[in-house]
Order: structure tokens, then sequence, then C-alpha cells
């Protein structure tokens, strides 16, 4: 077991997720492999970026911290005690502690439940000794919060808008003072401008609550206006993770590389001066990884070595750590 | 360069059960040849449902006016039947979603052959070999396997390159592409763009571009066009939009955009909701919104002004706003 720092709030140590899916009617089982080998933890306070591409197995990943997925193997400590073990009751009271926010605001709320319900409902099932008043205290004093006003309290969710919706979800989240909130995609389905009204409530939430996001997002140039560290999974395992502004100033995995030189940079001079380089080939197939680097089949500084070893994940002097056998060769040249 | 589809007065409305809202009002503008155009907004600000209308594919309780010259045709006023000539021929379109515009239940060679043989008057066996070679100037590996695939057998990326194929076959003159690129992840999006330059580099076509993503438009556009509440807000070359920005709407979308290359600790985003078409603002309809807003933008809608060609914009204080010195 890695020795905690005494602000690390969650780690996870080499969890593994699979899925088993049956091709056709008399196929034989397959086994997905949508994480493995995963290690890593998140101080209190802090935010962790998660990237990658469909399938990457981010989503996953968020599921499996908040207990909504069983991985397979390894451990998700929240404050040194291994979730994946507690019994159910126990895992009930930690999801006070523990919460989520989801992509498609409208379908991640209830349609026939009022909004002042919908905030409401976890505290009605998770902190339901408190009484009525002070129930409804705390979703108005929460609805103020996150922008939404107080005569919205009897509404449907049908009346409101995508960016409105996202609010309603965001308080519904903080309704318990959760210590950690995993936002999965919480600005991909908004427009421009409400996107940016989101991520400045969600940091200013973040301050005000002292809250440690998980934030897990396709859109690097989101992610990184929010994160403090970044982790970047290629087909269901990190091979990079390191602060913010060293992962983009200098990232030193293929795969970060070329992610990054595939993010189209909103100013027209810059964008002329670069060519947009995408990678060459597909993401392969989950259920049937290269040997050694997954990256491989796509990477262009790709040796014998790379297929026939895994890379382990490395720390390197500036704290990064890195999946990749050629790193400092390639950061050298 | 030559102009390829001249559209003056285009308003498009649609008749609900007790009312008629207006989706696109007065819109005007020009494409060349061989130009991106860029269509920006957001949700409900008319860009998709103008380039509908000009391909004949509103809904059925819409209805368009105006016109849509391309060549000396008017698109609007053909019949669906006549259309059909111009359709897929002259005028392409493709969507967000491949897999819901491609037929899920015929290969992909069907698809397209199907076109060719519509158009062009092509035998099967012309077709086909045209079809492949169309699939491989797009990029797709392997393109006579791929070609008997089914669009499920295929990824996302290769699927939106497939309806690119099926678009080009017919070398048309305009290629309209409503948000091409937004399903698809960051790497097979920068094949796409690069794919898109190359298409009105090479073939010459006009490309409409409708996305709300303005690194995407910085990287391919020539001239952008900001739609806001079913009207243009400000149009002109790329360069003088993002530089120079007129209208304070263009202003907000630049600076509600992160940028992967800096990291700004608040975004300035834009106040309040995108109005309801349904219940537009009264005088200029980003008036609740915008924080120069004075009293005459409440009561009277600024009118669009600028040379015919070069920028325009419909706001009051048109080039007369100074935004650092005010948002300072």
């Amino acid at each position: 077991m890695n020795e905690m720092a005494p602000n690390t709030l969650l780690s996870v140590e080499g969890l593994k997720k699979t899925f088993g899916i049956s091709v056709g009617f008399f196929g034989r089982p397959l086994t997905l492999t949508a994480l493995t080998d995963i290690n890593f933890s998140v101080a209190k306070g802090e935010t962790l970026g998660i990237v990658g591409e469909s399938g990457c197995g981010k989503s996953t990943l968020g599921r499996c911290i908040l207990q909504l997925l069983q991985p397979d193997e390894g451990k998700v400590l929240w404050l040194g005690q291994d979730l994946t073990t507690l019994p159910e009751e126990e895992m009930r009271k930690r999801r006070r502690d523990l919460q989520v926010i989801f992509q498609d605001p409208l379908a991640s709320l209830n349609p026939r439940m009022t909004v002042g319900e919908i905030i409401a409902d976890p505290l009605r099932t998770l902190m339901p000794e408190l009484a009525t008043e002070e129930r409804r205290a705390r979703v108005l004093k929460m609805m103020e919060a996150v922008g939404l006003l107080p005569e919205m309290i009897n509404r449907y969710p049908h009346e409101f808008s995508g960016g409105q919706a996202q609010r309603i979800g965001i308080a519904r989240a903080l309704i318990t003072e959760p210590e950690l909130i995993v936002c999965d995609e919480p600005v991909s389905a908004l427009d421009v401008s409400i996107q940016a009204q989101i991520l400045n409530l969600l940091t200013e939430l973040k301050d005000e609550f002292g809250l440690t996001l998980v934030f897990i997002s396709h859109d690097l140039s989101v992610v990184r206006h929010i994160s403090d560290r970044i982790m970047v999974l290629y087909l269901g395992r990190i091979v990079e993770l390191a602060g913010s502004d060293i992962l983009h100033t200098d990232p030193r995995h293929p795969y970060t590389q070329s992610l990054l030189k595939a993010v189209p940079i909103p100013d027209p001079k810059q964008a002329r001066a670069r060519k947009l380089e995408g990678l060459i080939g597909e993401v392969p197939s989950p259920i049937n990884p290269p040997s050694g680097c997954a990256f491989r089949t796509r990477c262009l500084h790709a040796k014998d070595i790379c297929a026939a070893e895994r890379p382990p994940l490395e720390t390197g002097a500036d704290g990064r750590q890195i999946a990749c056998h050629r790193w400092r060769e390639i950061s050298a040249s | 360069m030559a102009d390829v589809l001249t559209v003056d007065d285009l308003n498009v409305t649609f008749a609900l059960h007790d009312s008629e809202v207006h989706a696109v009002r007065d819109l005007n503008f020009t494409l060349r040849q061989g130009e991106t155009l860029a269509v920006v907004g957001e949700s409900g600000s008319g860009k998709s449902q103008a380039f509908l209308a000009i391909m004949g594919l509103l809904a059925r309780n819409g209805s368009a006016s105006g016109k849509a010259i391309l060549g000396d045709t008017n698109l609007l006023a053909l019949s669906p039947e006549k259309l059909d000539n111009y359709r897929g021929k002259d005028i392409a379109m493709i969507f967000q979603d491949p897999m819901t515009s491609l037929n899920p239940s015929l290969r992909v060679k069907t698809q397209l052959v199907e076109v060719l043989v519509r158009h062009q008057h092509q035998d099967q066996a012309t077709a086909l070999r045209n079809a492949i070679e169309m699939l491989e100037r797009v990029g797709i590996p392997e393109p006579t396997r791929r070609a008997n695939a089914f669009p499920h057998e295929l990824s996302g990326g290769m699927r939106q390159r497939v309806m690119i194929a099926m678009a080009l076959l017919c070398e048309p003159k305009i290629l309209i592409a409503d948000e091409p690129t937004t399903a698809l992840d960051v790497t097979v999006q920068a094949q796409m763009l690069e794919l898109f330059k190359s298409l009105t580099d090479d073939f010459g076509t006009a490309l409409v571009l409708i996305t709300h993503d303005l690194g995407v438009v910085a990287g391919l556009a020539d001239r952008m066009m900001v739609m806001y509440g079913g009207r243009i807000a400000e149009k002109g070359p790329v360069d003088d939009l993002f530089y120079d920005p007129r209208h304070p709407y263009t202003y907000g979308l630049l600076h509600s955009t992160p940028h992967i290359g800096t990291r700004a600790r608040t975004l300035t985003p834009i106040e309040g909701l995108p109005p309801s078409l349904e219940r537009l603002p009264s005088g200029c309809s980003f008036h609740p919104r915008c924080r120069f807003a004075m009293p005459q933008c409440k009561t009277d809608r600024p009118p669009l002004t600028g040379e015919r060609g070069k920028r325009s914009c419909a706001c009051f204080y048109e080039g007369k706003l100074s935004y650092e010195e005010v948002v300072a």
C-alpha cells in the first residue's frame, strides 16, 4: 500500500474493471477490459481532470469511484477506508460525501418531481433526521448559491433550459455538503455562453464550499481551464498524469502530444500557423487490445520493445507519471 | 471569386397550433466559390433552419420566403421534384450524426451508387468504380472492402467520411456541413478539418460550416456570420470578427470560449439565457443580456449596417465600442 499523504481524500489502488459481453445468440462470451492498473490519489481541495477519447474508460472510472459500478479488482480508499468492501448500509452514509453531476442535465432530473423535490431528494434519503422546514431552508439556500430564483422551487424540469437544468443538478449534488463531486462531462451538452457560466459557477462553489472535484471531459480546453492536475487515459490505462500547466506546455507521452496537437485554437492567426494533426488509424478494440503498449499501433515513435513489453507507469523528476518506454528520448528530441 | 449562392431576405416560419414562430428573419448573404463561410450561433439562433430551408428540408409545418439564387435558379421557388435535380448534385448537406443520416439496412456502396445513377445517369459498374474512388479520396483505407460494409460496421469518423464522400460524388458547388465534427473525438475531428480544407482547395467547393465551436471556425473559415434570435448579429472576414468584434454578442462568444493555450482563472460568460423564439425580446433581441444596452436598444431594432461584401453589424454602437476600456 502506498504511503498516504496527510491531505489525501481519495485514493485508487490497482483498480480493474471488466465487462462481459456476448456476441450474437450463440456467440461465446467476450471480456471487455475497461480499466486496468489504475492508481492515483486526489488531495483535498484539488481538481483532478480526467481526459481521453470515447471508450477510454473515463466515465467507468467515475462510476467506480462512486461505487455505482463494482470494480473487479483494487481498492477505492476514502480517507483510508476501502469503499469496495463497505457494507451497503455503511456506503449509504458515505454517499453524503461523494456526489455526482451528469452530462445530460434534463435526462438526469426526474420529470415528475418539482425542482424543490429534486434538490431535497438526497437530504430525504441520506439525512432523514432533518425537519421539513430545515430541509426547505437548505434547498432555498442552495438554489440561491447556484443562481436559481426562489420562485422556481415549484416548477418542473421541462420548464428549464439546459443551463438552468444543470444548475438544478449542481444544487442537488451540493445539498448534502459533500467533500467530493465527480463531474462527468458537465458542460458538454451546453451552449458556449452557458458553458462559461457553469464553469465559473463550479469554480466559485469549489472555493465557497471547499470542494474537491474529479472532472471528466473529452474537451481539453475545458479541462485545462478548471483542473489542477490532469490524468490522460488511453484504452483503460493511465498514460500520463501531471500538473495541468506542465501537461499542456511540456507533454511527454506521444498520445498526450497528439491529443494537444488536435485541439482547435480559437484564434485565426495561430490556427493558420499550425497544421492540425489527427492520429493515424483508429482506437483498437478494448476486447482485444494490442500487446505491450496499447498506443503503439498509432504511435510515430514505436519500436520493437513497445510491442514486447508493457511500459510501467514511471514517476519523473517533475512529479509527472508517465507510461512510455521512450519518453526520455522523445522529449529530448 | 464568383458568387455561387445569393440569399435575399430569407424568412423561415413555423406554424404552431395557435401561433407562428419566426425562426429566421431577413437573412441576406452571398457565398463565393471555394470559400468557407462559418455560421455561428447557439441553440435556437436559426443557423440550421436557414440552411434546411435552402435545401427544402424544413419540417412539414415550416415555410420559407425570400430567394436563394443558385446560378439563375431560385431554389425556394422550386417544387420538390425540381429541387431534386439540384440537391445532391449542385448543393449537398451533411449532418452532425452520420449514423442517423445513413440507411442502416443498405451497404455503403448501394447508398453511394444510387446517387450517381440518379444524378449522373451512370451505369452500375461505372458508378461503383467512381464511388470507391471517392471513398479513397476522402481518406478511407481499404475502400473496396469498406464499400461492402454496413454503416454500423464502421467507426464514427469513418461514417462521417462516407457521408462526405456521398455529398461530394457529384462534385457539388456548395457543401453545407451542420456541426459535422461535434460528435467526433478530437483526433478524428482534426482529420476531418484537414479533409474539409483540402476540399475547398482542390475541388473549389464552397463550404458552409454551421457550428458553435469557435476553434473550428478559426482554423477553417474565411468569413463568418454570427446569428442571434434568428437574425444576423454580425458578419465579415474571420480575422475582423475575431480580433475586432463590433457586436457585443460576438465579443461575448469569443470571451466565453476556453483557450487551450492560456489558463484564465475565470471566463467572461454572457449572462442570462438565449431567448426563446416564441418570445423574442423587443428592440435588439440581445439587449437583456447585453452589458452595454441603452434605452434605445429596448425599443428599436438596430439595422444591419455596413458595406456589401465587407463586414456588417446590427448594433447601435457599431464600431464605437471599445471593449477593453468598457470591460476594465
